[in-house]
């Protein structure tokens, strides 16, 4: 059956708990927009989807001192974690052997991009020297949370969040570990923006995946963890199941550094090992909830990932990046939350402002939300350096 | 359970490790604040037209992971794991700084593709045509250990044979200088220059006549000078290893206050021959791969360099090393190897 998700958290551009989240996806309300926090030139040419607390409101809500050296990283990471171990009824940490898992591309990139021309001299600039680093979000978290044992943090770009909550699967598997919180978070920065502005795959308006018009992706910000515990924790506390993590798969696509192959291969070969760890066969997926950045190459190499491993009985997909944008490492669990509220209500989330079939797959997703019987989602993430990883969930 | 065996270990370090037999025979006494290392020829292992976009971290890890595949006779591993503590810091200073200075414009993407902290590992990836398992853990001074402990779960549930592990880390430009501001600053900081290198493994379920078993190890994101001694006791007697058995003990002393950790587990021993490795490696994220080569090394060759020596006699018959290392009081951890 797999291993069992008992609570989840998320904070990204469509809310601040899975309640909100929910009611956005629900009510086709993207959370892409105008730049608020962040001060770029490139404010006016893109479209983000940013959290709408400031450091200060994220400060106030998780009760911190006024005076502390998290990141925004660290902040909706640890926004997004209490709120998954509240869901899930823990407050006793100590009582089962639990760990940490935690993922981000950036770590402390929004504080080191503001004051790194200070370091040297700036006492009040010098706390975010040691921030920069990817571990130092996952540390405070787990310090603020009271978690002492396993913690660590992946760093796979696009799909680190996915890859966090795959190692999770397997530490409670292998018994190493009675119960884990698994997730990633990502602040939008400077770097990342000037990054795929670049590439030049950064859409000026809400992007449209799977269309075939599409113009580029938005960037987003978020965080989203996901409670794993092991069998003889759900029975011994008769916990309830939100769903099952049953199969997922790590490959590389070893083509090119950013561009994914025209077939998919990486894509495909994780799909195929998530399916084989899952036991199922493709026409068990009632659904998929796709990477689909929006991006003219990974649209159409995930199509075609997709037509290899279902072939002509595609199941339904949508992309959920036009709601809240591509939140990078974060983007593995934001969907994972999606996934199991996909299973928990027998309900599809559509993809927005899909109009026009790209003519080389004629794939059409989902475009406004639907009820439907749904057992198993698979959903996908890819990353830079040719990381392509996929996780199947279940019906509790 | 599937044993765990490590059948080659590479390092380039800021000693002469990469290519020589000399296993520290002759060592450089490291001094100053940062400290380059030593690097090698790396047009014998990466394509010229390759090497001009990657950055040292890339070229020191891509070599590295080369030698240690070809060292064990092995040509696809089942998997790529790496750890890198700072990523590609010098990719990621260099495309921050144009940032800065341009105000965001006129920027290429050549740094910023290269500055994800996957890079090392998509590269051999690349270079190998390896489409299995691969994975990077940023997690501080646990970064090569979370390798080495996905691999040691991969090989133990049979998910994978032979797995290529690693290690990483470049200086970098700038960030590298401010760290040594703040810890230079500070009293009681790290003695030895901060420094860089890459240190790759095979680790298998298959013994050769070169694997040194790895029996478990451990790590802790918080441990307190009063439950050190403990938690190694318990970690020692999980995997029936007596305390009385080990006969090298290696840690990862920096000279720092937070050395107090080794001194309490020290007390442990009787007459152990206690290691040092740091003031050879100079102190980064993943210096504590260098010290498992050091092990495995030592145990492959049954023989202890002088210059590691901290306390004690070198010995000539050793079958068991505990590898410790723990960085400013947080992120433990224990490596236990067996000849």
């Amino acid at each position: 059956m797999g291993v069992a998700i008992t609570g989840m958290g998320i904070i990204s551009a469509i809310g601040h708990s899975v309640e909100e989240n929910n009611t956005s996806l629900l009510t086709s309300t993207t959370g892409i927009g105008n730049l608020q926090h962040i001060q770029t030139i490139h404010s006016q040419a893109i479209k983000a989807g940013e959290v709408s607390l400031s450091n200060a409101e994220l400060t106030r809500q998780l009760q911190l001192p006024e005076v502390h050296n998290y990141t925004r990283t660290g902040l909706l990471g640890l926004f997004a974690a209490t709120a998954a171990l509240e869901n899930a009824n823990i407050s006793d940490l100590s009582k089962y052997r639990t760990g940490f898992i935690s993922s981000t591309t950036v770590g402390g990139m929004d504080m080191t991009e503001k004051y790194i021309k200070q370091f040297d001299k700036d006492i009040t600039a010098q706390k975010y020297i040691a921030t920069h680093h990817a571990g130092d979000s996952t540390r405070k978290i787990a310090d603020a949370l009271g978690i002492k044992g396993l913690v660590t943090t992946i760093s796979t770009a696009c799909s680190s969040a996915a890859n966090a909550i795959m190692l999770g699967a397997r530490l409670i598997k292998a018994g190493k570990l009675d119960r884990v919180i698994v997730g990633g978070t990502d602040s939008l920065s400077k770097f990342t923006i000037n990054g795929f502005k670049t590439l030049m795959i950064q859409s000026d308006s809400i992007c449209a995946p799977f269309d075939a018009h599409r113009n580029g992706l938005n960037l987003g910000e978020g965080a989203a963890y996901l409670v794993l515990e092991s069998d003889a924790v759900i029975q011994k506390e008769k916990k309830e199941v939100l769903a099952f993590l049953s199969g997922y798969g790590n490959t590389n696509d070893a083509f090119h550094q950013t561009a994914s192959s025209e077939n998919g291969e990486g894509a495909f070969l994780a799909m195929q090992k998530a399916l084989e760890i899952a036991k199922l066969n493709p026409n068990q997926i009632d659904y998929v909830n796709a990477h689909g950045t929006a991006t003219p190459n990974n649209d159409l190499s995930e199509s075609r990932a997709l037509q290899r491993v279902f072939g002509k009985k595609l199941p339904d997909f949508s992309s959920t990046k036009s709601f809240t944008g591509h939140t990078l490492a974060a983007a593995g669990a934001v969907e994972a939350v999606f996934s199991i509220l996909t299973l928990q209500q027998q309900y599809i989330f559509p993809n927005l402002n899909f109009k026009t079939p790209m003519p080389e797959t004629g794939f059409k997703p989902i475009t406004s939300g639907v009820k439907k019987e749904t057992q198993h989602v698979l959903t996908n993430s890819f990353g830079f350096g040719g990381n392509c990883s996929t996780l199947i969930f279940s019906k509790a | 359970m599937k044993k765990v065996y490590i059948n080659s270990a590479v390092t380039i370090s800021a000693q002469d490790t990469f290519e020589s037999d000399r296993f520290l025979k002759s060592v450089k006494k490291l001094s100053g604040k940062t400290i380059v290392a030593r690097y090698p020829n790396y047009k014998d292992y990466i394509a010229t037209a390759n090497l001009r976009r990657m950055a040292e971290g890339v070229k020191m890890g891509v070599t590295a992971a080369s030698k240690a595949l070809k060292d064990a006779k092995i040509t696809q591993p089942d998997a790529i794991i790496t750890g890198t503590g700072m990523g590609c810091i010098d990719d990621t200073e260099k495309f921050l700084n144009a940032i800065i200075s341009n105000d965001e414009q006129f920027l290429t993407p050549t740094a910023f593709i290269q500055s994800t902290h996957n890079t090392v590992g998509a590269q051999i990836a690349l270079g190998l045509q390896c489409k299995a398992y691969n994975n990077t853990y940023s997690h501080a001074a646990l970064s090569f250990e979370w390798a080495l402990m996905d691999a040691q779960l991969r090989l133990q549930q049979e998910e994978a044979e032979n797995v290529l592990v690693g290690g990483y880390e470049e200086l970098g430009k700038e960030i590298i200088n401010y760290r040594r501001m703040m810890e230079d600053a500070d009293g009681f900081g790290i003695q030895v220059p901060y420094s860089e290198g890459a240190s790759f493994f095979v680790v298998s379920s298959e013994k050769t006549e070169h694997s040194v078993e790895l029996i478990d190890m451990e790590a802790h994101s918080t441990l307190s000078t009063t439950s050190i001694q403990d938690s190694l006791k318990q970690f020692l007697a999980k995997n029936n290893v007596d305390i009385s058995q080990i006969d090298v003990f290696v840690s990862g002393r920096n000279g720092d206050v937070f050395d107090s950790y080794y001194d309490l587990t020290a007390e442990l021993f009787e007459n152990i021959t206690q290691l040092q490795y740091k003031h050879l490696s100079g102190e980064f994220y993943t210096a504590s791969a260098f010290g498992l080569w050091t092990a495995y090394s030592m145990l492959s060759r049954q023989e202890i360099p002088e210059a590691m020596i901290f306390k004690g006699e070198i010995k000539f018959d050793n079958h068991i090393i505990l590898i410790y290392n723990q960085f400013k009081g947080r992120d433990h951890s224990f490596i236990l190897l067996k000849r």
